[in-house]
């Protein structure tokens, strides 16, 4: 199709437009969630202000839900924004970015969200163990974005670095409930393996 | 194991879920135990947890509140439990913005930030920075900078994020740590090395020569990150956007490189710059179709999704580069994510034959009801593109989309169809009656007032003009009768349309508005009177001027002229001219051009366009002293640059051109950072009896930091035909040097001059754009009192829609009836244009345009002023 000239003036009007808006950018990722099998949250973390209340937040997380919770294929596009997800018996994590973000680069980020939280809870991700460790959660996040910039891609990193050992601390310190206590963890922890 | 047994409960009920009746005020109380010693880390972890689980859900914490429990978080500082310190951390993070005083666990996050413990160290220091504010940050200036180059990866990124978030707040702290990042950059940790560039990059981003400089160096010595590289591929590809160079440039090189690197993240992020660059021709675009190609094929759905979104982007512009990977796609349509399926086939309706038009639209009509909003705006986009190229399946087209019409949808997809279906009637006229009829059923059951609005107002418009007009009335006056008051409003206008063109539904028109006038809103009201008087004078002028085409100044200058009015009492009645015009509305040629530009950022445009750029500098300009004289600013041209990219020194130039006077402006960057440059002026010398009168300097002009001067020159008084004049241009100022590090200048600078390039006023300066919905009704209006005529030759000119393009740009005046439009396979054509002299005077040209060894043109001119006709004319010969 031939431009006319004003139309190629529009084109490029709007692409430095949208460059402008867009910029070379760390900022990538504009939201994390995990929600269960009832799309209820259980965990969420908005980066940047695209979301700024909690009802704006859970309507957006009531949408992606409807639209993803019967398909397996793992990506979708929602009020302009590329969702990328992975469900697990009965967890469904999300990673979400501009509708302009390089897909690849989430699906990092999801890859290693669920690999680190693999690796945490010995290969059991499903709510409830995951509801038993949600320290484990919360700092793996904050190992692997910050602030929407990627900080680690890596879920062997990361899981060094939450590094959850209860036995790290001196005994000295510790009372005898609490040895008896992270025993009984670590029995567990056998089990499970 | 436990878990198997547990299976049933969990399905029963929430009772699984530890957190699930949680309360905040019992969990607070808990917290009181972080005061007991010795310290249960146990429990604190616990209670810690609970806190930020309830702030993840949402919970709101009062100041009180949270500043008593983030004081008594603080004393868990002295256990060295490693995962409890580590959720302290978080708690701070959470807490910063809710509780009061966090900067008191300050020296407790440096001490953990320059420990011994390194799994401390990285989480202390996001944790401190988030804390910290610009006066605090050169306190730990010192320990930033040691962080930054740190051997331990995860340290060094987390300063390196850290000082990214901070660049917004504190520019000048975090521009000394460049050093520092430079060093991170060259780390053999691809983490560390894709944040370094980053922050790198933020630092620099004003600064082009520099960005083209740590470009050249980062190519050339290849990294290990592939974030990094996607990186670098977003900065080069921003650079050659904007230095609107060919892409014979080493920048493309290196981003056509990165097609083959290993790592498909990278891959992808080069194929989609090249596609996403203007002007790509199809032999650059090659390349990256073949690797999307591939792709197409993967068993990640992302990848697949990623690469038909972005073939989908080609086909657009190159539905002939996409016509290689059609089988690719054809594969791809029955994919079970039903949007790598809607993208596939709208492609393929771009790049496909007619013949498999037909297929495809059954096939995605199959599932259109599945997929969401965001690809049925998709799919409509993709049919009017397919109308433009294939007109003779508009009906088809049609059918589909009054279906689609039909169905639910929320604002934005309707939209899609809407503008759809109205620039297929402005393509082609035979849709006309059809298109026309399904809106009218549309409104009659439409819930968006902003729909209905614009319908209504195309009604007005095209109705009048169709064999038979009086169908539409009893749409539109239904309106009157049953929706709300914008509707009601825009019914009433539309129906003053029909009565103004047509002499024999007047009557009936005249009937339906005295029904108006009852109506209970006085909007509704006020309308259906003006129109009733002016449509029983039955005059064509009147109706020409008041129906056809409404106003043409601008809103907000019109409210601020009465406001001024108002304020000063005066005997004088309220002179119109005295308002600045409106620039005029992309509307006309929207149609087309959008839909490919909303393709092209897929996501939202602005819904309205606010004050415009002309309001915004009437403003600026008014606040300076020396321009309050000089009346309402009649036209702003857009930026000429004065230099060439990567000079010393950036200067563009806006030409301010008011009713005897124009003024330059000149928005000056230096991008020296070793110097401080005050009293900047640009010097200006006509070449016509142009006056120079007045310089306003921009006082000082620090590195990077853009400022303003301003030349006033007074237009010759004596001679109105002297429209066009050349000015060279030299920007004069006071050099000091300065200590690039701080900024500090020396006391003592020197005089220096800088020459800049020509400046050309042309008579598209002197001529304001304005829409005429109705250019007959116009012409007939400014009657033939001063109109002229003559004849040129265009020789250097090929083609009609080059003639058309060339003239329009010279004028600078504002193609109506989509004249700028020149249908294919015609050798004559006719082009109208209309705008508005300096000094308020209305123009019209009337273009008439013969294809045959060259362009002949037949101009004519009408005005209300004799000198304005012959300027046009003596400028175009």
């Amino acid at each position: 199709r031939h431009w006319t000239l004003l139309e190629r003036r529009e084109i490029i009007k709007f692409q430095l437009f949208h460059n402008a808006l867009q910029g070379p950018s760390l900022y990538t990722v504009k939201a994390v969630l995990i929600l269960d099998n009832d799309g209820d949250r259980l965990y969420a973390k908005y980066y940047g202000d695209g979301y700024p209340s909690v009802k704006e937040q859970k309507a957006l997380e009531k949408n992606i839900f409807n639209k993803t919770h019967r398909t397996d294929s793992e990506i979708a596009l929602l009020e302009g924004l590329t969702v990328v997800y992975k469900s697990n018996i009965d967890l469904f994590f999300y990673v979400i970015g501009s509708s302009h973000e390089n897909e690849l680069m989430l699906m990092a980020v999801l890859n290693c969200l669920f690999d680190s939280l693999s690796q945490m809870l010995r290969k059991n991700v499903e709510r409830r163990a995951l509801l038993e460790n949600m320290e484990g959660l919360f700092l793996a996040v904050d190992e692997i974005v910050d602030g929407g910039v990627i900080l680690e891609s890596d879920p062997q990193q990361v899981v060094h670095r939450v590094a959850l050992r209860g036995d790290d601390v001196p005994l000295t310190e510790q009372t005898v409930t609490q040895v008896l206590q992270s025993a009984k963890e670590q029995i567990k922890w056998s089990l499970l393996r | 194991m436990i878990k198997k047994f547990d299976k049933k409960d969990e399905e029963s009920g929430s009772g699984s879920n530890p957190f699930q009746h949680l309360e905040k005020s019992a969990v607070l109380q808990e917290a009181r135990i972080f005061n007991e010693t010795p310290i249960n880390p146990r429990r604190c972890l616990h209670i810690l947890t609970k806190i930020i689980y309830l702030l993840n859900q949402g919970e709101h914490f009062g100041t009180t509140e949270a500043t008593e429990a983030f004081f008594a978080m603080t004393r868990l500082f002295q256990s060295n439990d490693q995962t409890l310190r580590r959720m302290c951390y978080l708690t701070i993070k959470e807490m910063a913005n809710i509780s009061e005083d966090v900067i008191i666990v300050t020296s407790s996050l440096t001490k953990d930030m320059t420990g011994k413990e390194d799994v401390y160290r990285g989480p202390a220091i996001r944790a401190l920075c988030r804390i910290t504010d610009s006066t605090m940050l050169q306190a730990i200036e010192r320990y930033m900078k040691q962080a930054i180059v740190d051997k331990v990866p995860s340290v060094s990124s987390s300063a390196l994020v850290s000082s990214l978030h901070m660049v917004k707040r504190s520019y000048d702290v975090v521009k000394r740590w460049v050093n520092e990042a430079q060093e991170a950059a060259s780390s053999d940790n691809i983490m560390v090395q894709y944040h370094a560039l980053g922050l790198l990059y933020h630092l620099r981003k004003n600064d082009r020569l520099a960005v083209t400089k740590m470009l050249n160096k980062f190519t050339k010595s290849g990294l290990k990150s592939p974030f990094a590289y996607c990186m670098l591929i977003r900065i080069a590809s921003k650079l050659l956007d904007e230095t609107e160079g060919g892409h014979d440039s080493p920048l493309f090189d290196f981003i056509e490189s990165c097609l083959r690197n290993k790592n498909e993240m990278v891959v992808y992020e080069a194929a989609s710059a090249i596609v996403h660059m203007p002007n790509c021709t199809a032999r650059e675009l090659a390349p990256a179709v073949s690797v999307l190609q591939l792709f197409c094929s993967s068993p990640k759905a992302a990848l697949r999704y990623a690469a038909v979104r972005t073939l989908n982007k080609v086909a657009m512009k190159h539905p002939s580069a996409v016509t290689a990977c059609n089988l690719d796609l054809e594969n791809l349509i029955t994919d079970s994510n039903r949007s790598i399926a809607t993208l596939a086939i709208t492609t393929l309706l771009k790049t496909g034959s007619e013949s498999s038009v037909d297929r495809l639209m059954k096939q995605i009509s199959s599932f259109v009801s599945e997929i969401s909003d965001e690809f049925k705006v998709v799919v409509v986009q993709a049919i009017s593109s397919l109308c433009q190229k294939y007109p003779r399946k508009h009906s088809v087209m049609m059918n589909f989309l009054s279906n689609m019409l039909r169905d639910d949808g929320g604002f934005e997809y309707k939209r899609a169809i809407v503008d759809c279906i109205i620039s297929i009637i402005e393509e082609n006229p035979e849709s006309k009656e059809t298109g026309l009829a399904h809106l009218c059923e549309f409104i009659e059951d439409c819930e968006h007032t902003v729909l209905a609005t614009k319908i209504l107002h195309l009604l007005g418009k095209e109705g009048p003009r169709t064999p038979q007009p009086s169908k539409y009335i009893r749409f539109i006056f239904n309106r009157v009768v049953l929706e709300s008051e914008a509707v009601r409003a825009a019914a009433v206008s539309a129906l003053a349309k029909f009565g103004a063109q047509n002499d024999d539904l007047l009557p009936s028109v005249l009937v339906l508005m005295q029904r108006c006038m009852m109506d209970s809103d006085d909007e509704v009201r006020d309308r259906a009177t003006f129109y009733m008087n002016v449509l029983q004078q039955k005059q064509k002028a009147l109706n020409a001027a008041y129906i056809f085409n409404g106003l043409s100044v601008s809103i907000p200058g019109l409210e601020k002229s009465l406001h001024q009015y108002t304020l000063e009492p005066s005997e004088k009645p309220f002179d119109m001219k005295s308002v600045p015009l409106a620039t005029a509305p992309i509307t006309e040629h929207k149609t087309g051009t959008t839909t490919c530009c909303r393709l092209i950022c897929t996501g939202k445009l602005p819904e309205k366009l606010a004050p415009s750029r002309q309001d915004i500098y009437q403003e600026q300009l008014a606040a300076i002293p020396e321009f309050q004289a000089l009346g309402p600013l009649f036209k702003s041209s857009e930026q000429v640059q004065l230099t060439e990219a990567e000079t010393e020194y950036v200067v563009r130039c806006i030409k301010h051109t008011f009713a005897r006077h124009m003024v330059f402006q000149f928005d000056c960057t230096n991008t020296l950072n070793d110097q401080l440059l005050q009293k900047v002026v640009v010097q200006m010398e006509p070449s016509e009896s142009y006056e120079v009168t007045n310089y306003i300097p921009a006082t000082s002009l620090p590195y990077s930091q853009p400022g303003s001067c301003y030349t006033l020159v007074q237009l010759p008084d004596d001679d109105p035909t002297a429209v066009s004049c050349t000015f060279s241009c030299t920007m004069k100022y006071l050099v000091k040097d300065c200590d690039p590090n701080t900024g500090e200048p020396d006391d003592d600078g020197y005089d220096d001059e800088y020459v800049l390039e020509d400046l050309e006023v042309t008579v598209a300066d002197h001529i304001q754009k304005v829409l005429k919905a109705n250019f007959g009704a116009a012409w007939e209006e400014v009657g033939d009192e001063f109109e002229k005529e003559e004849t040129f030759a265009l020789a250097s000119v090929q083609t009609l829609d080059e003639a058309v393009g060339n003239i329009i740009s010279f004028l600078g005046m504002q193609p109506c009836e989509r004249s700028d439009k020149v249908p294919e396979n015609k050798n004559s054509h006719v082009l109208f244009l209309a705008g508005v002299f300096r000094g308020c005077h209305d123009v019209l040209v009337r273009a008439r345009l013969a294809l045959a060894d060259g362009v002949t043109m037949q101009v004519t001119v009408r005005s209300s002023e004799e000198t304005v006709v012959d300027v046009i004319l003596a400028s175009v010969g």
